[in-house]
């Protein structure tokens, strides 16, 4: 029984917490990492189109709630994610017309579009921090656990009780429906394959014939699409701030590098080492231990590796190590 | 004298916008902007060595300025002589584990040959010196942070005169940089800007939590000053014969003699801070005009040269026998150094230290709009746009109101629009950063005043 408990305590408290974060994270590289393999730049600006995003869908959320509109159990933000994702595009194609598309034809160095991509940055948090304000918003409604910690101990008469958040299941179910249909339509579709050969050797794709104004498009709607559905799912799970949406592109980053920047499979595991980790190293073990070793042996201290405050070091310090040992990353992207 | 008419009219419009300001605002305000634009300029000198004269991208700026910080703290507050005698011991034991681990695994790299094995051993090495240090520093950690836990709780300083900070911090900046260029220089430009962001994430990190060694977030505050303080030099004598003497001509009008001694008080009190801060003022002019003096030696020496070439073509360099790696590392700790200055005269200025504060968007992206508008490569440009972005940056919200009113004009008081941009104003400062740089980048590359380089 004791075993039980302590797998029940590991799942409450690490496994699906980090799965959840993870997917968040995971979608946020997928989306550094198709910026860079196919326009070619570091995009600082990846937080802040996330909260972009996320704020057209809350004040979705709004007109519809005030509509009377709701998918009953589900939160009203998922009714208004394809809206915003409709506007985030729009969004995405301005700031691509008047900004980036003139170093991309200028073929100006990678640096160069990534201090670009620092003004976009500090434009987006503006027109944000205008609209909506700078302070914490929560937008979820519906149901809210799925399984209460105290119905689940009830359920299985354990000491330990399992918690699954709503929002943590949607974020599940939503990253593994958008990644695995994003993999689909990169490897198997014609204009997925031409993104895939444009990243890859960009003349040799365009004396193909692919025609790069196209591929360039795409990537900024999907670009869209990952942003705003990234930034929803976090604010569902959390609160949308949009000085944690500038954060969270640290960790993003993290993820992206980790996995091989340039390659959308890296990432999007780099996403869940990333989460794992720091969610694994700075977890307090003592209770798991007082489950699993016999009474005399249980521990004094909190078992804690690290404590909760370096949770944003523990990711960082992966991605240096990782730059020392394998530059590329975990599963090769663009070599360095 | 001809050539450089654009960057003497730059500086003194420069001057005049600040003039204005201490006309129309006031003189304090004037001249804590003033103070900010010089501290902001020592900061861009730092970056400016490291993107203009060798291409290197530090996006660490953030990480050097609050170790230059901790710098102040380390060096100006008294030591808590409680707090080293309750741990002291465990933390410099823990201490000289750190260098006996840093000393083994350099040990371990030159002896064997590189394999997977050594990988292993530093692994094991490392982690194992984590968990002993862990141990060691636990008890006496937690015994410091006893120590009277509301006034101090840190093991505190040296108890020295804050200026050395300055020096302290070059070192301590300098050492990080070391430390991280020897890990992360080989890198592709915006790896290396990414690695250092985070990097800089990490020195937070440890500065916000290790609160035996800097207080933590519960900030470190009345730091010792180089200037006076203004409550003594109200009741100074010279120094309100000095204000009389300023204001005589005002003060010349009023005859009722309670009332001008009331006059001459508040014109005592707003003298004091504007004196104290003239203070700063040239203090922070000195340490601009010699880093000045010093950078633009270097850019025109022969090693300016040798940077140049580099950063223009590394390949070419390297074959003409420079050794890269040894320049950039070199150039990456002084330009780090720098910056690490800047941030102990942040905290000099201020007086306290709050590691809440540092962000990386107010010490990273910031410093780097301002190197790019000035004219990165340029000293003069970097200095200028120091000044320019920062006082924007403050002025930004007046500038905001204003634009925002005038637009607005139509509209009654009470209208929700009007009342929301009013309420929003101060994130214009965002959008005029934001879309300057984006202006700046598209039309002007090189920055207000660019890179020149006579070639004779």
């Amino acid at each position: 029984m004791d075993f039980l408990n302590a797998i029940i305590l590991l799942l409450n408290y690490i496994f699906v917490p980090a799965l959840a974060y993870g997917s968040q994270l995971a979608i946020g590289a997928i989306f550094v990492t198709l910026i860079y393999g196919i326009l070619r730049f570091a995009n600082f600006a990846t937080g802040d189109m996330m909260s972009f995003g996320t704020m057209i869908a809350i004040l979705f959320t709004w007109y519809f709630q005030s509509l009377g509109l709701s998918l009953g159990f589900l939160p009203t933000a998922l009714l208004a994610i394809p809206f915003a994702i409709l506007f985030m595009g729009l969004y995405m194609l301005i700031i691509d017309k008047f900004v980036f598309k003139y170093y991309r034809l200028n073929k100006s160095p990678p640096v160069q579009l990534a201090m670009v991509s620092i003004g976009v940055m500090f434009v987006t948090q503006a027109v944000v921090r205008i609209i909506i304000g700078p302070s914490d918003r929560r937008f979820f409604d519906g149901e809210k656990f799925l399984i209460r910690a105290n119905e689940f101990k009830e359920m299985t008469g354990l000491n330990e009780g399992l918690a699954i958040k709503s929002t943590q299941v949607i974020t599940i179910v939503v990253t593994i429906i958008l990644v695995s249909t994003l993999f689909w339509f990169l490897n198997k579709t014609k204009t997925g394959k031409s993104m895939r050969a444009y990243s890859d050797n960009e003349d040799l794709a365009l004396l193909s014939g692919i025609d790069p104004k196209k591929i360039v498009m795409i990537t900024w709607m999907i670009a869209a699409i990952l942003a705003t559905i990234g930034g929803v799912l976090y604010g569902l799970d959390k609160s949308f701030k949009p000085f944690t949406y500038f954060n969270n592109m640290l960790p993003i980053f993290a993820a992206a590098i980790v996995g091989g920047i340039g390659n959308p499979f890296g990432a999007f595991l780099g996403g869940y080492v990333i989460a794992f980790s720091e969610i694994l190293l700075t977890y307090a073990y003592k209770k798991f231990f007082m489950y699993v070793l016999p009474e005399s042996m249980e521990p004094d201290g909190l078992i804690q590796l690290l404590s909760t405050d370096y949770k944003f070091a523990v990711s960082f310090s992966i991605l240096v190590i990782v730059l020392l040992y394998r530059p590329s990353g975990i599963f090769k992207g663009k070599i360095l | 004298m001809r050539k450089n008419l654009n960057v003497i009219a730059a500086y003194s419009i420069m001057m005049g916008l600040i003039t204005l300001v201490g006309i129309f605002q006031s003189w304090n305000i004037a001249l804590s902007i003033f103070n900010l634009c010089l501290i902001s300029a020592v900061m861009t000198m730092g970056a400016n060595i490291q993107w203009g004269y060798a291409g290197l991208i530090n996006f660490g700026i953030m990480g050097f300025t609050a170790l230059g910080g901790l710098a102040a703290v380390l060096i100006s507050v008294n030591p808590v002589q409680e707090a080293w005698s309750a741990g002291g011991t465990n933390i410099l034991l823990s201490l000289f584990l750190i260098i006996g681990i840093v000393l083994a695994v350099r040990l371990v790299l030159k002896k064997y040959q590189k394999s997977k094995i050594r990988n292993y051993i530093i692994a094991a090495i490392i982690i194992s010196g984590i968990i002993i240090i862990r141990l060691v520093s636990a008890p006496g950690i937690e015994a410091i942070e006893e120590v009277n836990p509301a006034r101090t709780g840190f093991l505190g300083g040296l108890g020295l005169p804050i200026i050395f900070s300055w020096i302290a911090g070059a070192f301590f900046a300098g050492g990080l940089a070391f430390v991280i260029g020897k890990v992360a220089l080989g890198l592709r430009a915006d790896y290396l800007a990414i690695a250092t962001l985070l990097i800089s994430e990490i020195v937070i990190a440890i500065i916000k939590h290790e609160d035996w060694l800097t207080r933590g977030v519960k900030n470190v505050i009345g730091l010792k000053r180089p200037a006076p303080y203004e409550v003594n030099l109200q009741e100074t004598e010279w120094f309100i014969n000095l204000v009389e003497k300023f204001n005589s001509g005002k003060l010349a009008l009023i005859s009722d003699l309670s009332e001008r001694q009331a006059v001459l008080n508040q014109f005592v009190i707003e003298g004091s801070s504007v004196f104290v801060k003239l203070c700063y003022s040239g203090l922070f002019l000195i340490v601009v005009i010699i880093l000045l003096i010093l950078t633009q030696k270097a850019l025109y020496s022969p090693w300016g040269r040798m940077m140049r070439a580099i950063r223009d073509n590394e390949e070419a360099a390297n074959a003409m026998g420079k050794n890269v790696v040894k320049q950039h590392l070199l150039i990456f700790v002084l330009g780090s150094a720098i910056v690490g200055i800047a941030g102990a005269m942040l905290v000099t200025q201020d007086g306290l230290f709050t590691p809440g504060s540092y962000r990386p968007l107010r010490y990273t992206f910031l410093i780097w709009v301002m190197v790019i508008v000035g004219g990165s490569g340029n000293n003069f440009g970097a200095i200028l746009g120091g000044f320019v972005v920062w006082f924007l940056w403050i002025e930004a919200a007046p500038i905001g109101l204003y634009l925002v009113n005038l637009t607005t004009a139509g509209l009654e008081d009470t209208h929700f629009l009007k009342v929301h941009l009013i309420e929003s104003v101060p994130y214009f400062r965002f959008l005029m950063m934001g879309i300057g740089l984006l202006l700046i980048m598209r039309y002007r590359p090189k920055g207000i005043l660019p890179e020149k380089i006579e070639i004779k």
